[in-house]
């Protein structure tokens, strides 16, 4: 018995361990064949995938509708920024007010920067998240709205150490895509293990009924607060990576349409699902590369067509509409696409085609 | 005497401030009426509101501009078309997720002010355009020290009068009577005869003339018009609208008045905080819900 029970772990974890092993095979692969752009693209669809299941996690898992996301990436991105960029570019890049002490002097590696960005936007999220979170669904979203943009606002002003409304430029290109995926991967086990945890159970009580789970003895203000502030740690790893691979950033990238994409991504995919974030993060990425195609002029079939600017968040916008209005649970709802659905697929198949034949 | 000099003109710039602050300060009130009306009657906050505000001073704008309307005809088309999208949006968008969870109803009403926003951005195109300034409003009155120009006279007067017509509809007709059964509790309200869903559109259309009414205004005292105005007027007025005790249209146009008001004076008194303008809002909403959360005038 135990020891069929070990065989089965030994089994499962080498299962893992090979798949772990081909999936950096195949980014050695991508990272040293491919060309640069859609490598590009595949950085973001990991940081993206990263960022969205943390806003899940606060909008879908726990049922607190959050609109903050982009001011805690602008932390995140901030701090790594400053962490990992040489003195001798912080000197260049803050020439009119100089930095400030501490700062000005230090060159971190990225690691360690990262985390340091999570801490960061984790503290930022407890000091966001504690007085907020016992607002109801839309006031909630209004505050974390107005969080994001006081955010915003107070790093376009403190000069000496955001640079102001012009940004940060030359910020050390680190990420690749063993970082961004490596974020990823770490995100979905995350959730995994979270939303399969007596934690997990105990958000999706708050989202169901909040009173009947704080008469359960959940602590509400706890589990909300450990929520949101999760929420905005990978936010905020996410900023970091996000801006290690533009290489420049201002205050204005971090304003709501920020936001909104990433709370799209987690609606299309169903707030609640991990694998439809992981899907729509991926898609709405792609696809957003893939209709720059209709904002940019062309000549098809002997036609001129000319870009039309705006147009892709037209599109999006609308794709939006459309799950709300006809399929308000998104792709996934709060179903999960795993090895067991596969499974149940192909017995419900079998079952089926066996029927047909009798 | 260089004393005495420096005073005049600080009362004259103090009074200037105030011109300033009662305008912008109206112009929000007439957006926020619209919020609060929305906000007690489906507990939605109709993100849109501010698009629609938006896309009415481009209504105006193009009635002038390409049909060569007179610009009295091409204000009166662009409130009655924008009372329309008001009623149209509240049909296709907020209707179907009635009874669907609350998160539903609040990401569609950001769908759709996105999709305003951006189709502005495609149809209107990116680049600012100047509003036509009628010389009514244009006609110099001299005050004491300072001069002003008509407009800052009109657009709080025609505020108060708006908000006397509206508390008349909502407190002295038939179907202010139905709106305000509606508030209370959709199915008794149904019960009793009061057909909600005609409330309902009735709501959207008052709170988007008004919106309209702000936009041409706004159109009028800033002269440059944008796709991309509505966001933050919008969230601003909102919380206007929270300021002064949501659900409540007095409420909304005291709030209105005095986040405006106050915003001005930061900027004309503090100006090292200049830069966190847009930041006093928020802060001001954060302040307002931890300490009293049903607003100055309680909510109705």
């Amino acid at each position: 018995m135990t020891g069929n029970r070990s065989n089965n772990f030994v089994r499962k974890a080498g299962i893992a361990l090979a798949l772990l092993i081909a999936f950096y095979l195949c980014l050695f692969w991508v990272q040293t064949g491919w060309d640069v752009y859609k490598v590009r693209i595949l950085n973001l669809s990991a940081i993206y995938i990263g960022i969205t299941l943390g806003l899940n996690l606060c909008n879908g898992f726990a049922g607190q509708f959050s609109l903050g996301i982009a001011g805690f990436m602008a932390v995140g991105a901030y701090t790594t920024a400053l962490l990992t960029m040489s003195p001798q570019t912080k000197a260049a890049v803050f020439f009119i007010d100089p930095l400030i002490w501490p700062l000005n002097s230090i060159q971190w590696g990225f690691l360690p920067a990262l985390l340091m960005a999570g801490l960061v936007s984790g503290l930022v999220g407890f000091a966001v998240g504690a007085p907020a979170i016992r607002f109801r669904d839309d006031y909630l979203g209004i505050t974390t709205l107005g969080f994001a943009e006081i955010i915003r606002v107070v790093f376009t002003n403190t000069r000496t150490i955001t640079n102001g409304a012009l940004g940060l430029k030359g910020i050390p290109p680190h990420t690749d895509l063993y970082w961004s995926w490596t974020f990823a991967l770490v995100c979905v086990l995350l959730m995994v293990r979270l939303t399969n945890s007596s934690y997990g159970r105990a958000l999706k009580a708050i989202r169901d009924d909040e009173v009947a789970a704080e008469a359960m003895g959940v602590n509400l203000f706890y589990h909300k607060c450990l929520a949101f502030v999760i929420s905005a740690m990978m936010a905020g790893v996410g900023g970091g990576l996000l801006g290690n691979l533009i290489t420049t950033i201002d205050p204005n990238m971090f304003r709501f349409p920020l936001t909104f994409t990433v709370l799209m991504m987690a609606v299309l995919g169903g707030l609640g699902s991990i694998t439809g974030s992981v899907i729509a993060a991926t898609l709405v990425t792609v696809a957003m590369e893939v209709l720059r195609v209709l904002e940019e002029p062309r000549v098809i079939l002997g036609i001129f067509l000319p870009g039309i600017p705006g147009m892709r968040m037209v599109v999006f916008s609308i794709a939006l509409m459309v799950v709300i209005l006809f399929y308000p649970k998104g792709f996934m709802g709060d179903r999960e696409l795993g090895l067991d659905s596969f499974r149940n697929l192909a017995a419900r198949f079998r079952r089926t085609f066996l029927r047909k034949q009798v | 005497m260089s004393d005495g000099r420096l005073e005049t003109v600080t009362l004259e710039i103090l009074l200037q401030n105030v011109a300033n602050g009662i305008t912008l300060g109206s112009l929000y009130a007439l957006l926020a009426i619209g919020y609060t009306m929305v906000y007690g009657i489906l507990r939605l906050i109709n993100f849109a509101h501010g698009e629609i505000f938006m896309i009415s001073t481009y209504f105006a704008f193009y009635g002038i501009a390409i049909f060569a309307l007179p610009w009295q005809l091409s204000f009166i088309l662009a409130i009655v078309l924008t009372a329309m999208l008001g009623v149209v949006i509240e049909r296709a968008a907020y209707r179907p997720l009635r009874d669907a969870p609350r998160i539903s109803a609040l990401i569609s009403a950001i769908g759709v002010s996105f999709l305003m926003a951006n189709l502005g951005l495609v149809i209107f195109g990116g680049r600012p355009k100047t509003f036509y300034r009628p010389q009514l409003f244009q006609i110099p009155i001299q005050l004491g020290r300072i001069r002003v120009v008509a407009l800052f006279f009109i657009i709080p007067v025609l505020t108060v009068i708006l908000l006397a017509i509206l508390n008349y509809i909502i407190y002295k007709t038939k179907i202010g009577l139905a709106m305000r059964a509606a508030q209370w509790d959709f199915d008794v309200a149904r019960l009793m005869g009061v057909d909600v869903d005609r409330a309902i559109s009735v709501t959207f259309a008052i709170g988007s003339a008004l919106a309209s009414i702000g936009g041409i205004m706004w159109g009028l005292r800033f002269v440059e018009i944008n796709p991309n105005m509505g966001l933050f007027p919008g969230v601003k007025c909102f919380i206007a609208a929270v300021f002064g005790g949501i659900g409540n249209t007095t409420g909304a146009v005291l709030g209105g008045f005095l986040l405006g008001f106050g915003e001005i004076m930061l900027v004309a008194f503090l100006p090292g905080l200049a830069g966190y303008r847009d930041a006093f809002a928020f802060v001001l909403l954060i302040l307002m819900l931890l300490v009293r959360p049903t607003g100055l005038l309680g909510e109705k």
